[in-house]
């Protein structure tokens, strides 16, 4: 070996080591955008958390807050705070956790940001399944669950089904779903009608979502549900992420499709029923937390527990919103509604020019 | 050769067209139908009344409770009727316009925007008058088709049914909310909001029929003067135009007769949907695809199944009732499964 064989090879071996480095680097700062973003995040939900519990008709310091939260017997906060705001801004958090893991879940799992569980019907079904639970069975919180979840999943297999002929195809999947989702709604309009009279608060509950009256019993299970089959998602995540190379791919890698497959559904079902069961389908959120949680941590690892965040704040948010800032107090479905839709027609907008998917 | 030509040309185009014979046929059964609904629509409800009571209603007698029901029911029967043509007609004449087979007013959005129009409209220009009502739910019907329409034909492959179907979706859902937000903090028009949630035939009174007949007939008339522009617009833009039809104008006008159809019908009956999908793909069936008859199908189609599913409504939830646009919404969304089913991925 010569001299300037040696030489080449030490150049070589030295540009093979800083580009490794640079990759190193690189994958170092997108970690740390990761890390700062979901950082931001939880920020963001403890501070509108408490600033929702702070603000309403009689304003509480954060003093008092504080004090209600550590279970103090606080004078009048005690009751505002603890009672009526604290469960509400609670299942606030907890259904858009849920919403923002589901959704996220099967915008990543069938590689289509419109095959989110609003847009495709699950939450329909799930919000049907329990209007009828409520208002014509007279169930209590745990059984009303329990109809959600299993309607959820109907609904599920049922587009799956509708939807397989020679292989799923993400439009045809999508179009069905909003096929049965339209046909959903109208069924909850019909339970709700059945109803002594039509009632709006109910109504908006079940057709938009609302965190109305919210009471601890409605929270209990949301909260259950969370602490269940947020592990098993996330657990799930590495795998999640590997198909969607595409079956074959995943397969040859380790990964086994349909088991995966089965228990992200679940999961993500089951968070997405147990939500919708407490305080409806509110509009829009499992289908937006996905794409925002994107674009601010970019092409980082999983989006799961972004998303999850980007959806608890929207709910948090746009419930404060529809509660004091607008001079009547609206339904948070109805401020996600109105907030969310044109973002919606943006995404398709630029979809369309870009002419690839969202 | 050349004289035999025109001869197997001819027997070609004869073996496509339905013969004329079961196109009558078709027509008089549906006719038939009609007077059959109609006929159950004003007999039976929440109070059975015997037929010889119909009739004497119908004379004028209103004394009685039977006879007293019964002329409240025919106003409804009416405006059922009317209302499922117009949807009809303006489906079809929109999935001939866009060509594309999952065009109707509910799922493109048009109905509800004519809703928040007419909701918007109360709300903040205290507006009354039955026929500003109607112009304003035109206007509103007008302005969503446009924007749902840009929307879905932005970028590649035109307006294709996915894009056309999503951006509808997803307008009708901000548009809903938008109608709860403009209602919920006045209590007058929270009380009515449901009518202009779900549509429904119940309210149907003589005056509010009388106030939108002039509009849709002459939307009728519109687009039953473009059924021959819709065919050449069919075969494509260019070749209609190779046709001698001026693409741009024609199109203009057979969607400005739907808008105004289906405006006008949700002025009185607040959002039905699905009715302008199945109808003219369940007359395509019988008819085929010539628009000059397809239209008077859809129209007579339209008035069967709408009234039939108020009836259905009426009988099902005894002694509620309930409103025809949830019947339509659960016999039309299978048929758009269906449709969907059928289709080729490719033409999705």
């Amino acid at each position: 070996m010569s001299a300037a064989d040696v030489r080449d090879a030490t150049r070589a071996s030295s540009a093979i080591a800083s580009a490794a480095h640079e990759v190193a680097r690189a994958r170092r700062a997108r970690g740390r955008r990761r890390r700062t973003v979901i950082g931001v995040l939880v920020a963001a939900v403890v501070v509108v958390f408490v600033v929702s519990l702070m603000v309403g008709r009689t304003f509480y310091g954060p003093a008092e807050v504080l004090g209600v939260l550590l279970g103090h017997d606080v004078p009048g906060a005690g009751f505002t705070v603890g009672r009526l705001r604290l469960p509400r801004a609670v299942l606030a958090v907890a259904a858009g956790l849920c919403f923002g893991l589901g959704g996220v879940t099967f915008q990543t799992m069938l590689r289509n940001p419109l095959a989110s569980p609003d847009i495709i019907g699950i939450s329909s079904g799930a919000s049907a399944a329990a209007a009828f639970a409520i208002i014509t069975l007279s169930l209590d919180d745990a059984q009303v669950s329990a109809f959600a979840i299993v309607a959820g999943l109907a609904v599920a297999v049922l587009v799956y089904l509708l939807s397989k002929k020679g292989g799923v195809a993400g439009t045809r999947l999508v179009l069905i779903g909003i096929g049965i989702a339209a046909m959903l709604d109208s069924l909850t309009a019909y339970v709700l009608s059945g109803a002594a009279q039509w009632d709006l608060q109910e109504a908006t509950r079940w057709l938009t979502g609302s965190l109305n009256g919210t009471s601890w019993p409605q929270v209990v299970p949301v909260l259950i549900a969370l602490a269940v089959l947020t592990p098993v998602l996330l657990s799930q995540s590495r795998d999640l992420s590997v198909t969607q190379l595409g079956d074959d791919t995943a397969s040859a890698l380790g990964v086994r499709v349909d088991r995966t497959r089965l228990i992200v559904i679940v999961a993500a079902v089951g968070l997405i029923s147990f939500a919708t069961a407490a305080c409806g389908p509110i509009a829009f959120v499992a289908f937006l937390s996905g794409p925002i949680a994107a674009r601010i941590v970019g092409p980082n690892g999983s989006l799961l527990v972004p998303s999850a965040l980007v959806g608890a704040l929207l709910v948090l948010v746009a419930d404060v919103v529809g509660q004091y800032a607008l001079g009547t107090r609206f339904p948070v479905g109805v401020v996600t509604g109105v907030l969310g839709a044109p973002y919606l027609i943006y995404l398709i907008v630029r979809t369309n020019r870009a002419g690839g998917s969202l | 050769m050349l004289t035999a030509l025109p001869a197997e040309t001819a027997s070609g185009v004869a073996a496509v067209r339905r013969p004329r014979r079961s196109r009558a046929l078709w027509l008089i059964a549906l006719i038939g139908a009609l007077t059959v609904v109609m006929t159950l629509s004003l007999v039976i409800g929440t109070r059975a009344v015997a037929l010889d009571d119909v009739w004497a209603a119908l004379g004028g007698a209103t004394d009685g409770f039977d006879r007293a029901s019964v002329a409240k029911r025919v106003p409804r029967t009416l405006l059922a009727a009317v209302a499922g043509a117009a949807l009809a007609v303006s489906g079809a004449v929109m999935q001939g316009v866009t060509r594309n087979p999952l065009a109707d007013p509910g799922i493109l959005g048009i109905n509800t925007g004519a809703s928040l129009a007419v909701v918007a409209g109360l709300a903040f220009f205290g507006l009354s008058a039955a026929t500003s009502i109607v112009w304003v739910a035109i206007s509103g019907a007008a302005v969503t088709a446009l924007f749902v329409y840009t929307i879905g034909s932005l970028g590649r492959g035109g307006a294709t049914p996915l894009k056309l179907a999503l951006a509808g979706a997803a307008t009708s859902a901000a548009l809903a909310s938008f109608i709860t937000a403009v209602a919920l903090p006045r209590g007058d028009i929270a009380a009515n909001i449901r009518s202009w949630q779900i549509g429904g035939v119940g309210g149907g009174t003589f005056s509010s029929l009388g106030q939108v007949m002039p509009f849709l007939v002459v939307g009728l008339v519109v687009c039953l003067l473009s059924a021959k522009a819709l065919n050449s617009l069919a075969l494509g833009d260019d070749l209609a135009a190779g046709l001698g039809e001026r693409v741009a104008v024609a199109r203009g006008a057979a969607a400005l007769g739907a808008v105004v159809l289906c405006g006008a019908a949700t002025a009185v009956t607040g959002p039905i949907g699905f009715v302008g999908l199945v109808v003219p793909h369940a007359c395509r069936l019988l008819t085929g695809v010539d628009h000059r008859w397809l239209l008077p199908y859809s129209a007579l189609g339209g008035a069967v199944l709408l009234t039939a599913s108020d009836v259905v409504g009426r009988v099902v939830a005894r002694p509620a009732e309930i409103d025809v646009g949830i019947v339509t919404a659960l016999i039309g969304a299978p048929f758009f499964i269906w449709i969907v089913r059928r289709s080729k991925v490719r033409a999705l």
